[in-house]
């Protein structure tokens, strides 16, 4: 296994008390798997992809492990980590388009940013422009400052810097949601790309907008409210999914083809619970069709099928009865 | 109803204003009664711009906006205000739409005070609450709270109730679905759609083109500022003429069906001649006089009209080109 996260538990400390913004996560990457975590905002997504990396205070790690390819990752440990960091685990930021240091020449940039990691930057020079080559942007970039460039371009240098000394895991945090849909298949294509070449060996997405991941992740994983809801491949997730959440949210997605006139689609009524005191029991049961009793205990997150998750005591009987 | 002929607007950029930027070039269309019409384009396209100039928060350059035969930029005091009694605006964030220091309901207190002095306070309560829940609000939920306190479709909800209490008939909505969740955005996007039901005229500014689809029965295509194809919204979904709108409708991600792999963007350089077809640098059947040769809008099929040298009478034309029911999408040459 690639990438191993067990039991992995991440609170937002505040005046008020403890967010808790991730709990018990449990899952697993195969080699060269590409996965899409996706889920409605305040889900606990980008907490789980960046709790990965770095943990910025109020993050604080409460417990759990992780492991890639093998090797336990001391993620509660900031200094630690420094040695991950760029090498083993890399982060595509949100808002790649300000990642960059405004007053650098990006060659400049990535030159200081590699003598931090003890790398010498000719080295790496004409591997750095094979890969400007393979996003289609001219060499000449190294010689600009960021704001010489597109949105567009600037998120194909962030790809090309974060994957630069080839990361075995690399986190891709909502970073098509600034763009238009050309540019934004091009910059997810370029990903797979990535990992066809082996520059990756895991790759996660991390979105709010599922039908993009439709197109490129191998698996999807749907968070709610800070839990995991639901892990399985795309094909299953968008076709036959077993969580009621997940199948709630995939139908009320609108889609080109679907209009109001001939198919009215249904939002999920109600909200989200509020992480500071979060329910006990599943944390879907307040808008859950199917909810009953037992619900109000935590469901676990079994697996009903071949690689296919569901935190659901419904699919947990069912599987209970089948098996 | 409202009806723009023509109208560009140029910004005036860099140091001192030294450049202009044609952000609208001479767009024209028309909005009916009761009809939702989709303004589609990417970032830069002009799309905000045109909403804004309908709700005279910027005033065009060039050409005429009417509403119901009027000219806009006539309107003045009494008139003016009657206007904005009929049009309103919704945008995208609803966060920075609210002073934070400030309840969320304050918004319904200065209608009040603005435009309907005569009404007693006990009648206006009952005319908010009925707005809130004709929204889909709880009245007791919602009221008396500050911005923070409520969730983005709260807020922008709120705003779409405001915007009715003022009993409009034209609603320019400027991507407010964007900022929403994927479980609630339907909600507000059905909410308008009863609302259209009810005569209201809506101008729904949009990049999403499953959206478009969704509510809509005609859309108008933007590349840059210029209307590339415009018409009835089953036509131009499912036969796309104009190359850009092509290659928006292959782009857009679905979940029905997957992409057309090693579509390569083009990109061409380009001479900043100010004349010739905007879409020339990324068009991957472009002609040469399409560098210097502007083509207007032309109606190919029945309320379906692109602005293509490829569309013009004695062309060759592109083959056509369909995403509907089909396994198999034909290149593009």
């Amino acid at each position: 296994m690639a990438l191993k996260v067990e039991n992995l538990t991440v609170y937002y400390q505040t005046l008020r008390g403890d967010v808790h913004a991730l709990e018990h996560a449990s899952f697993q990457l195969a080699d060269g798997e590409i996965m899409g975590l996706a889920g409605e905002s305040g889900c606990g997504k980008t907490t789980l992809g960046h709790s990965l990396i770095v943990l910025f205070p109020p993050m604080k790690y409460i417990a759990g492990r992780v492991e890639v390819d093998g090797e336990e990752i001391p993620i509660w440990d900031s200094e630690g980590m420094n040695s991950y960091r760029f090498r083993k685990i890399s982060l595509i930021p949100q808002y790649a388009m300000n990642a960059m240091n405004p007053i650098r020449k990006i060659g400049k940039m990535v030159d200081e940013l590699l003598e931090s990691r003890g790398v010498d930057y000719k080295d790496i020079l004409p591997e750095l422009k094979r890969r400007l080559d393979l996003v289609s942007l001219p060499h000449e970039v190294l010689n600009m400052y960021p704001i010489e460039l597109s949105g567009g371009m600037k998120q194909r240098m962030v790809m090309v810097i974060s994957s630069l000394l080839n990361p075995s895991l690399l986190i891709a945090d909502e970073i098509t949601s600034a763009l238009d849909v050309a540019t934004q298949k091009a910059v997810a294509e370029m990903l797979v790309e990535f990992r066809g070449r082996q520059f990756i060996n895991n790759l996660i997405v991390i979105t709010h907008d599922i039908s993009i991941l439709y197109q490129i992740a191998d698996s999807i994983l749907i968070m709610y409210a800070g839990v995991l809801a639901e892990k399985a491949p795309t094909k299953s997730i968008i076709e036959s999914a077993r969580h009621p959440y997940t199948r709630l949210l995939i139908s009320s997605l609108p889609e080109v083809g679907v209009r109001f006139a001939e198919k009215r689609l249904m939002g999920i009524p109600g909200n989200p619970p509020l992480l500071l005191n979060p329910p006990l029991g599943c944390r879907f049961r307040e808008r859950c069709p199917l909810a009953y009793e037992r619900c109000l205990e935590e469901p676990p997150f079994i697996e009903v099928k071949k690689d296919h998750f569901v935190a659901c005591w419904k699919e947990y009987e069912n599987h209970a009865q089948a098996g | 109803m409202l009806r723009l002929d023509k109208v560009s607007k140029v910004y005036r950029v860099g140091a001192f204003g030294s450049k202009a930027l044609l952000a609208v070039n001479k767009v024209s269309f028309e909005v009916r009664k009761g009809q939702v019409v989709s303004l589609i384009g990417e970032s830069g396209s002009g799309k905000s711009t045109i909403g804004k100039m309908i709700l005279r928060l910027l005033k065009p350059s060039e050409g005429k906006i009417a509403y119901n035969g009027d000219d806009i930029a006539g309107f003045e005091g009494e008139a003016l205000k009657n206007y904005y009694r009929q049009v309103q605006g919704v945008f995208q964030d609803p966060f920075s739409s609210y002073n934070p220091i400030f309840k969320a309901d304050r918004i319904f207190r200065v209608l009040h005070e603005e435009f309907f002095p005569e009404i007693s306070a006990s009648e206006w309560r009952e005319r908010v609450e009925k707005a809130l829940v004709s929204v889909g609000l709880n009245p007791a939920h919602v009221l008396n709270k500050y911005p923070h306190q409520l969730s983005g479709g709260q807020l922008q909800r709120f705003l779409i109730a405001r915007a009715l209490l003022l009993n409009i008939s034209f609603l320019v909505a400027d991507e407010i679905i964007s900022m929403l969740d994927a479980s609630t955005r339907i909600d507000v996007l059905n909410l308008l759609a009863d609302l259209k039901a009810y005569g209201l005229s809506i101008l729904f500014i949009t990049h999403d083109l499953s959206l478009a689809y969704y509510i809509s029965e005609r859309a108008v295509i933007l590349y840059r500022g210029n209307v590339v194809e415009q018409g009835a919204v089953e036509k131009i979904f499912n036969t796309p003429l104009h190359p850009y709108t092509r290659m928006l409708m292959e782009s857009v991600p679905r979940l029905d069906r997957k992409w057309e792999k090693g579509v390569q963007l083009v990109e061409r350089e380009v001479e900043k001649t100010g004349s010739g077809c905007p879409y020339y640098h990324r068009c991957p059947v472009a002609e040469q006089r399409c560098a210097l040769y502007q083509p207007p809008l032309v109606e190919v099929d029945e309320d379906h009209w692109v602005a293509c040298v490829h569309y013009e009478s004695g062309a060759n034309l592109l083959t056509p080109f369909s995403l509907a029911g089909q396994d198999t999408i034909p290149k593009v040459e």
